[in-house]
């Protein structure tokens, strides 16, 4: 056995995972760690601010669907990363954070740049790990990755004391681990499986609704031979958006808070759903119990503990989303089960999308959402990555921008980070250099964590960042419109700053592109140029977010464009 | 609705800030919890009485479950079930006639007395809940000064738990 510190112990571990780029901050507390990193292969990306780096790392992981890692030393630095840890933890992303500590003997006793992590972290972590001796590090390491990336995947910590990562030891690398207490895999039941297929099949009115699930397992393949097979239309949460093509004529789009009207409609008169990687958030969903009494749920999922949390279901199956699927898709062929199209069900679906699509009112502004997006749609190639930021531009993305190409898609879905579009669209760039990224953003978040435009650009990994810029914290705004009376507090980002200005500061291209056509000239010049490029777009501050289901109510009650 | 749910567990540092802040962070609710030791050194038993409904219950052993530093996690069904809880009461002692009187109930509930004093007796019970709480209602009336309790800790009675 080589001796070696803990730190060199680290990296070799982390190579031995096939790491070959991290995203991070150095500080006090992980200076031998980054003093490793200096010897190692793996690329180090400088964040400008740990958050972002987590973000960066939770992007990386998304579009990899492998642990992407971030790094950021003790005290601020680790407290820094919570929030992208937290949003990392809520909608199931593959992470593992490595934080610096202050020395063993130090813990404990408020020293400088200390914070109990482990304790902080505890609720919105799959798992954490303090070692404690420079010998525990290849082992750990090998346990936050098999924990991090299997069954329902998650963010994992790892805190390393300074005198840890400095202390020489002779270090195994095991090649395996075992953990008693952890069983990701669980074979679905074929029995209940087939109970679904029966149910689906007995059903007038059934419907696939696909959740994030479907994109982390990767289950669009077999998500869109069961809708075909069996001619069942498909909403999707808004998580799962992307995991069926929105053009496909089964596609009815997002349902929830602001899903599309026909999405909406349709579920709240369906029979049965084939819920699929979903865990009924309350924004997809509303309130259930108007129409549950006459709904059977089928409910997949490959966390055991979703089962019955949210929604009481009719059969459940636990296990891999895709796994399952595939069972069901492969029984369905071996008893040659098809349906055919011209079922009630089916003719009522085309009935309701051409009805929205007809009558739903589109805001009346040049640079309306609609228009806007579907202009980006229109210029920018299927199988770019599309992140967004959170707040009305994300739900304006959800309703308007059309995702063909599956698992393209990806937002902070659970947590509602502002400020994580831009930063993990620079980490799903690592992880698909060759594919163009754009960031769909409002100006209120990006100016959270725009100072990633650093990273962007001198690490080359150029993203686009949409801006719909509509000078105001837009959803707040709406809110207040809707809910307050029109007394508006505190929304006002009165034009500042100036986003071409920032972009240039950085060294990036800042484009104002104030009609259609600019826009669309916008994204065809930031797509040849390769270059990190923000597209600043004045929409009209007064336009909301419809249709809007608010909160607490079913999805039958829908706000529409009057 | 009152559960008992026993918690095989790593016996390592952290593992009870971990179970309860699952409680906590969840919104249900810990009656009572006590850890021990096991036969082998590596795990220890919780022992956790919890109320909620037949769902909230339901959604906790599932929680408690998909925790990584928890090897099994059972539901005790009273019946089929032994539980037990220890107590020691400092019962106050006003008037010499207090002291015999409680010795008396101390003696029915087959307590073991500890500590007697002039002002104070200090008497060890161990029983279900139930039998705890009908002994402290006997001698509430003499004043009690202080009073700790374990807890339960309970294990399914043999055979129970092999169905």
């Amino acid at each position: 056995m080589e001796k070696m510190s803990g730190a060199r112990s680290l990296m070799v571990a982390l190579e031995k995972e096939g790491v070959d780029i991290a995203f991070g901050l150095p500080g006090g507390a992980n200076l031998p760690i980054y003093d490793e990193l200096y010897k190692s292969n793996i690329r180090h990306i400088l964040a400008r601010h740990e958050q972002s780096a987590a973000h960066m790392a939770d992007g990386f992981g998304r579009v990899s669907r492998r642990p992407g890692v971030c790094f950021a030393t003790s005290g601020p630095g680790a407290t820094n990363i919570v929030t992208g840890i937290a949003t990392a933890q809520a909608d199931s992303s593959p992470m593992v954070a490595i934080t610096g500590q202050v020395p063993l003997k130090m813990i404990g006793k408020d020293a400088f740049q200390e914070s109990d992590i482990i304790g902080i972290s505890n609720p919105i972590v799959k798992y954490a790990f303090q070692p404690t001796t420079a010998a525990e590090i290849p082992e750990v390491v090998k346990k936050a990755f098999y924990i991090s990336s299997t069954g329902r995947p998650g963010p994992v910590l790892i805190d390393i004391p300074k005198d840890v990562q400095q202390n020489e030891a002779e270090i195994p690398f095991p090649s395996e681990v075992k953990i008693r207490g952890y069983h990701p895999w669980v074979d679905p039941d074929i029995t209940q499986i087939e109970r679904a297929i029966d149910m689906l099949l007995s059903a007038e009115r059934p419907i696939i609704l696909a959740g994030g699930g479907v994109i982390i397992s990767g289950a669009f393949a077999e998500i869109q031979s069961i809708a075909e097979l069996l001619m069942i239309p498909v909403v999707t949460t808004f998580k799962g958006k992307g995991s069926f093509p929105e053009n496909h004529p089964l596609s009815l789009g997002p349902i929830g808070m602001h899903g599309h009207a026909e999405a909406n409609k349709m579920m709240t008169e369906a029979d049965c759903v084939l819920a699929a990687g979903s865990r009924f958030s309350d924004r997809s969903v509303g309130t259930f119990e108007e129409f549950e009494k006459r709904l059977k749920i089928i409910h997949m999922d490959v966390d055991p503990a979703e089962i019955g949390k949210n929604q009481t279901t009719t059969v459940a199956i636990v296990g891999d989303v895709k796994a399952s699927l595939r069972i069901m898709v492969k029984m369905l062929v071996q008893k040659a089960i098809k349906r055919n199209g011209d079922y009630p069900w089916v003719k009522r679906m085309k009935e309701t999308k051409d009805y929205y699509r007809e009558n739903l009112k589109l805001h009346d502004h040049p640079l309306a959402a609609a228009k806007v997006l579907r202009k980006l749609r229109e210029v920018l190639p299927h199988q770019s990555i599309v992140t967004t930021e959170v707040g009305q531009h994300q739900m304006w993305a959800s309703l308007f921008f059309d995702v063909i190409h599956p698992g393209t898609f990806f937002s902070s879905t659970g947590l509602g980070t502002m400020g994580w579009g831009f930063p993990a669209a620079i980490g799903a760039k690592a992880a698909k250099p060759g594919v163009p990224v754009v960031d769909i953003a409002g100006e209120g978040s990006f100016n959270m964590t725009e100072n990633s435009l650093a990273v962007s650009v001198l690490d080359n990994l150029p993203v686009i960042v949409f801006i719909m810029n509509n000078f105001s914290l837009g959803m707040v705004a709406q809110w207040q419109r809707t809910f307050y009376d029109r007394r508006m507090m505190a929304i006002d980002l009165k034009n500042c700053p100036d986003y071409v200005k920032i972009a240039q500061a950085y060294g990036a291209q800042g484009i104002r592109a104030q009609s259609l056509d600019e826009i669309g000239n916008a994204v065809k010049t930031a797509l040849k140029s390769d270059m990190a490029t923000v597209i600043d777009i004045p929409i009209d501050p007064q336009e909301d977010v419809l249709p809007f289901v608010a909160p607490g109510t079913p999805l039958t009650d829908m706000i529409l464009p009057s | 609705m009152w559960s008992i749910i026993s918690v095989l567990v790593e016996n390592k540092p952290g593992i009870l800030f971990k179970v309860t802040n699952l409680f906590r962070s969840r919104n249900f609710n810990i009656d009572s919890i006590s850890v021990g030791v096991t036969e082998n050194p590596e795990f220890s038993r919780m022992t956790i009485t919890t109320l909620g409904d037949e769902k909230q219950v339901a959604q906790i052993i599932k929680q408690l479950d998909k925790m990584i530093d928890t090897i099994e996690v059972k539901r005790l069904d009273e019946k089929m079930s032994v539980y037990r809880e220890l107590v020691l009461m400092k019962i106050k002692v006003s008037k010499p006639s207090d002291s015999m009187e409680i010795m008396n109930i101390a003696k029915a509930f087959e307590c073991e007395v500890h500590d007697v004093r002039k002002t104070s007796i200090m008497v060890e019970l161990t029983a279900t809940p139930d039998r705890i709480n009908a002994f402290e209602d006997l001698v509430r009336g003499f004043g009690i000064i202080d009073i700790a309790r374990t807890g339960i800790c309970a294990l399914a009675r043999g055979g129970a738990d092999e169905s």
